[in-house]
């Protein structure tokens, strides 16, 4: 590379990184002033977050709407990557043609858009007595074939020497799997629960048409409430918006270079 | 003899087990994805308000035809997707090569920055979106600041403004997640090809176009039909950044579909007829863009 390039380069990465970032650091810096200051422009951080919080906690219940968040995605999340692994890795290691065909069916589940089946599902579940419950949370989504997908293709790197192997140590079939399998797979493990996780706590839709009851609300539909109002507190929202971010940034952050890695697998 | 015996029984029983394996998701997708999808649609043959429904023939799907909302709604989706996704899918991909080049510096800290907004969770980033753009948000500060404006422009009042500030804010929200995309992508393509094309003295552009869109065509394919997909399927950006207005300007079809079930009084068959046009069209564009990355070669 030239230096005039690498200049060109370096330019554009950080103009498109600022602008990813500032919107970002724009609401934090909001959770921390008055409403009257974001209003006048003001993007320094300010001394109002406890107050901010104070009138956050006094008005709505934060602390249900994140715990009924966590408690759905975090069950969810361990649900979909057991049954779906364990799917991935039967249809790849146990291939039969029977076992292709399922899955190429099961592939154009992909293009069912939600809209589409939300109705069938709410009837379903409102007349199965599910509405405001974590089952009714987690059961549309916890076997998806994309997640399937990228098991299926991780599990084509593991070795049938291992398999061999254990099953000559006497090992049965699904002893192989959480014994053998499980922990090789690791950053597949790490990709998928990131993403799973992310999902499920971002999913706005499906909980709205579900969660009628006030008590079994998630974060991002109390952020949508809270903006509502007739009046906009700019602090308090971006405070809220802030706490229901907050989550899905630290399970981005750990397992980042995980994922990154499981994907590269899965694209191969 | 006894051996060969053995050997198929063990086949069978780890065939069985394979099938074993498979089983609870495959019957969660059926009961979760493609169940719904017949019951939709014999509920897009029936009309009637709530829960007392007669069989109506195709009259919902000639309705929908009539119905300007709905005919708004599509236009609102191929907008934003001829728009924003070539935009996105563009920029992605020439932020992936950028930080797939080993003389840069810096290439992990750039890469988590322009990630970063897909930690936000659709509401959240709507609501900053809406708020930056409010008639007393920040760009209007600056605006004036600079001089632009004289007092504060109602961004979401106005039909084009309003759809120009769903395309940024889908821009600002899933570039990240594509370039990623194109960076495990490009992990596949050896370097040295890259630095071959260079000795012979290729541009960097021209090795961008004669190389890397090239070798990353399964990628970008999966890119667009992912976009495309989740464009028709907009939802919680028309919901909660313009509300879908000013008038309906910038209402998705899933909007359309949840007010037609959840907010008027609920007209279940109507809903499920207009839902089966998005799984048309869905199928449609998947079709079409397999087609074309088939054939460019």
């Amino acid at each position: 590379m030239t230096k005039g390039q690498k200049v060109v380069a370096y330019t554009i990465l950080t103009i498109v990184s600022f602008v990813s970032i500032f919107p970002l650091y724009w609401m934090i810096s909001a959770a921390t002033n008055k409403s009257v200051d974001v209003s006048r422009g003001r993007v320094i951080p300010g001394g109002e977050l406890i107050n901010n919080f104070k009138n956050l906690m006094a008005q709505y219940d934060v602390g249900s709407a994140m715990w009924n968040s966590f408690k759905y995605a975090v069950i969810l999340t361990l649900l979909a990557l057991f049954i779906c692994s364990l799917a991935g890795y039967g249809f790849e290691i146990y291939y039969s043609k029977g076992k292709d065909r399922v899955m190429s069916i099961l592939l154009l589940a992909m293009m069912v858009p939600f809209a589409a089946i939300m109705i069938p599902l709410y009837r379903m579940f409102s007349s199965a007595g599910l509405l405001n419950s974590t089952l009714g949370f987690i059961l549309p989504t916890i076997s998806t074939p994309f997640l399937i997908m990228l098991f299926r293709q991780s599990a084509r790197s593991f070795p049938h020497d291992i398999i061999e192997a254990a099953r000559m140590d006497g090992l049965n079939e699904f002893q192989i799997f959480y014994k053998m399998f499980f922990p090789t797979m690791r950053s597949t493990y790490a990709a998928a629960m990131t993403i799973t996780f992310m999902t499920a706590w971002n999913n706005y839709l499906w909980p709205k048409v579900i969660m009628t009851d006030k008590t079994s609300i998630t974060m991002p539909m109390l952020v949508a409430n809270l903006k509502e109002g007739y009046v906009t507190d700019y602090g308090m929202l971006m405070l809220a918006v802030l706490l229901c971010t907050i989550p899905t940034a630290i399970v981005f952050f750990i397992l980042q270079k995980s994922f990154a890695e499981g994907i590269t697998g899965a694209v191969k | 003899m006894s051996r060969g015996k053995s050997g198929t029984s063990l086949a069978k029983k780890h065939n069985r087990a394979g099938w074993i394996f498979l089983t609870p998701a495959t019957i969660m997708i059926a009961a979760m994805s493609f169940y719904p999808m017949i019951s939709a649609f014999f509920l897009s043959l029936q009309s009637g308000k709530g829960n007392n429904l007669t069989f109506a023939g195709l009259s919902n799907y000639t309705r929908m035809f009539k119905d300007v909302v709905f005919i708004q709604s599509i236009k609102n989706c191929f907008f934003y997707l001829i728009i924003q996704v070539p935009i996105m899918l563009i920029l992605a991909l020439i932020l992936a090569s950028l930080l797939n080049n080993k003389d840069l510096k810096f290439k992990g800290l750039f890469r988590t920055a322009i990630f970063l907004p897909c930690a936000t969770s659709l509401v959240s980033y709507a609501a900053i979106f809406r708020a930056l753009f409010a008639v007393d948000g920040l760009i209007n500060v600056i605006l004036i600041k600079v001089g632009i404006f004289d007092a504060g422009y109602n961004f979401l009042a106005n039909a084009t403004s309003a759809r120009i500030v769903i395309i940024i804010a889908l821009i600002w929200r899933w570039t990240g997640y594509n370039m990623v995309f194109y960076l495990s992508g490009l992990q596949n393509i050896e370097y040295s090809v890259y630095e071959a094309a260079k000795i012979d003295g290729a541009s960097p552009f021209q090795s961008f176009r004669k190389i890397t869109v090239p070798l990353l065509k399964p990628t970008i394919l999966l890119t667009a039909i992912m976009s495309t997909n989740g464009t028709l399927q907009l939802f919680d950006e028309s919901w909660n950044l313009t509300y879908g207005g000013p008038a309906n300007a910038t209402i998705s079809m899933s909007h359309y579909i949840y007010n037609m079930t959840f907010k008027y009084v609920p007209n279940f068959g109507y809903a499920a007829a207009m839902s089966y046009l998005i799984l048309f069209l869905v199928a449609i564009l998947a079709f079409v863009q397999m087609k074309v990355g088939d054939t460019r070669d």
